[in-house]
């Protein structure tokens, strides 16, 4: 299944659908980080908001996310994660750390605005 | 060796004859005399000063029905229609304020009186008093268990009812400025408490869209590492959900346990007090209070 990724000017956002398989999450972190270079993007937000699950896999899988689009000096943002899966996330002890995150779209781009003007 | 005739091996009903004649007998017999034998046990009832939360019209009209549902145990062996029964009158009685022993008595009571109006009618025959005492005992034994059980149900479920209101009510997640929330949380945590109070706190966060959560534990006394630990987990989803959780109020006892558990406090926002957390909440948020006049 294809993640939808759209160019909002230097921001990328992947809408994450429901049940996204492993195979799914390897070709997106490997197609989300070539999107970055070719559009020479800022910033990622991955939109999670149609989960309504996230195992140990997938979280790490954003996190490498993370990790990588850093490497090209690009920020990501997760955001959408629903209370349920955010409370059953914790209890597994995944944390996503060093991953910014941020209620919905709206506020991960205000988020972004902020870091940009403050590192212009 | 003849078998003993009429003798119920087990308190199942059974199909065969001679017990279920003997009981449409009995059965017979305490409806015929209904209003002597049902006056006689509430004269005892109010002997033995129980049911003292009723009036004696109160009283009378519920051992009216309980003599009668009594009775029809006895004839149909439906149990599970006096359970209902007495989980219904439990569920009148129990806010009047009667206990359990009360319950348990009166319906030993009503067992007592019946088994003497049985001695009286059978005196003259030994042998049928014993084979009716063979299939009334089991039978009133069964009734006292049944109407206890379900009175003692009644009451867990009132209980449960009353803790689970009593969590909802000292939980509020309440808004003080746009994108600002305070969790005040006063009294004993438990874990499954504290697992309603993440849930909730998600929640709010979500429909207020906040920013930032003041959760304030100035009023509670102790908390065990399981607890501490739902502290910890409710800060990090909170996070996950983009809000910033300061953490106020924290006594020594609990900031020893925290330390202990392991806590990593550079993950966690804490300030002394709620006006503090609330203040630090403000800058956060890009707020500057400023006074600009005394108050009046």
């Amino acid at each position: 299944m294809e993640v939808p990724i759209l160019k909002q000017g230097a921001v990328l956002i992947a809408t994450f659908q429901a049940a996204l398989s492993d195979a799914d999450l390897n070709q997106l972190r490997m197609g989300l980080v070539q999107q970055v270079v070719k559009f020479r993007s800022r910033a990622v937000i991955v939109d999670v908001t149609a989960m309504d699950v996230m195992d140990s896999f997938a979280s790490r899988t954003l996190r490498e996310i993370a990790h990588m689009i850093r490497l090209r000096g690009a920020e990501t943002v997760i955001v959408g994660i629903q209370p349920e899966v955010a409370f059953a996330m914790v209890q597994l002890g995944l944390t996503l750390e060093g991953v910014a995150t941020a209620l919905d779209l709206e506020e991960g781009l205000a988020y972004l605005n902020e870091k940009f003007k403050t590192t212009n | 060796m003849p078998r003993r005739e009429g003798t119920p091996t087990s308190l199942e009903p059974k199909q065969t004859e001679e017990p279920s004649e003997l009981l449409r007998e009995l059965v017979a017999h305490l409806r015929q005399n209904r209003t002597q034998l049902r006056e006689e046990w509430v004269v005892r009832i109010t002997e033995t000063r129980l049911l003292t939360a009723m009036t004696k019209e109160e009283i009378f009209a519920e051992a009216t029905s309980v003599y009668d549902s009594y009775v029809e145990a006895l004839e149909t062996e439906a149990f599970e229609a006096l359970q209902a029964y007495a989980r219904n009158l439990s569920e009148r009685i129990i806010p009047r304020g009667v206990e359990t022993h009360e319950v348990v008595g009166i319906v030993l009571l009503l067992r007592d009186v019946l088994a003497r109006s049985l001695f009286a009618k059978y005196q003259n025959d030994f042998k049928k008093l014993n084979r009716i005492l063979d299939a009334y005992e089991p039978a009133a034994n069964r009734i006292a268990n049944t109407v206890a059980v379900g009175f003692v149900q009644e009451r867990e479920r009132v209980i449960r009812q009353q803790q689970e209101a009593i969590r909802e009510l000292s939980t509020p997640v309440l808004q003080v400025r746009e994108r600002l929330l305070i969790l005040p949380i006063i009294g004993v945590i438990d874990p499954q408490r504290a697992r309603q109070l993440t849930e909730q706190l998600l929640r709010g966060i979500r429909t207020n869209r906040a920013k930032v959560v003041v959760i304030d534990i100035t009023g509670v006394a102790a908390m065990d590492l399981t607890v501490a630990n739902n502290l910890v987990q409710t800060v990090e989803a909170s996070r996950l959900l983009g809000a910033t959780v300061i953490v106020t109020g924290l006594s020594p006892e609990i900031a020893q346990t925290l330390v202990t558990i392991g806590v990593d406090l550079g993950k966690m926002n804490t300030v002394g007090d709620l006006q503090g957390g609330i203040e630090q909440a403000e800058r956060l948020l890009g707020y500057k209070v400023e006074k600009l006049a005394e108050p009046r």
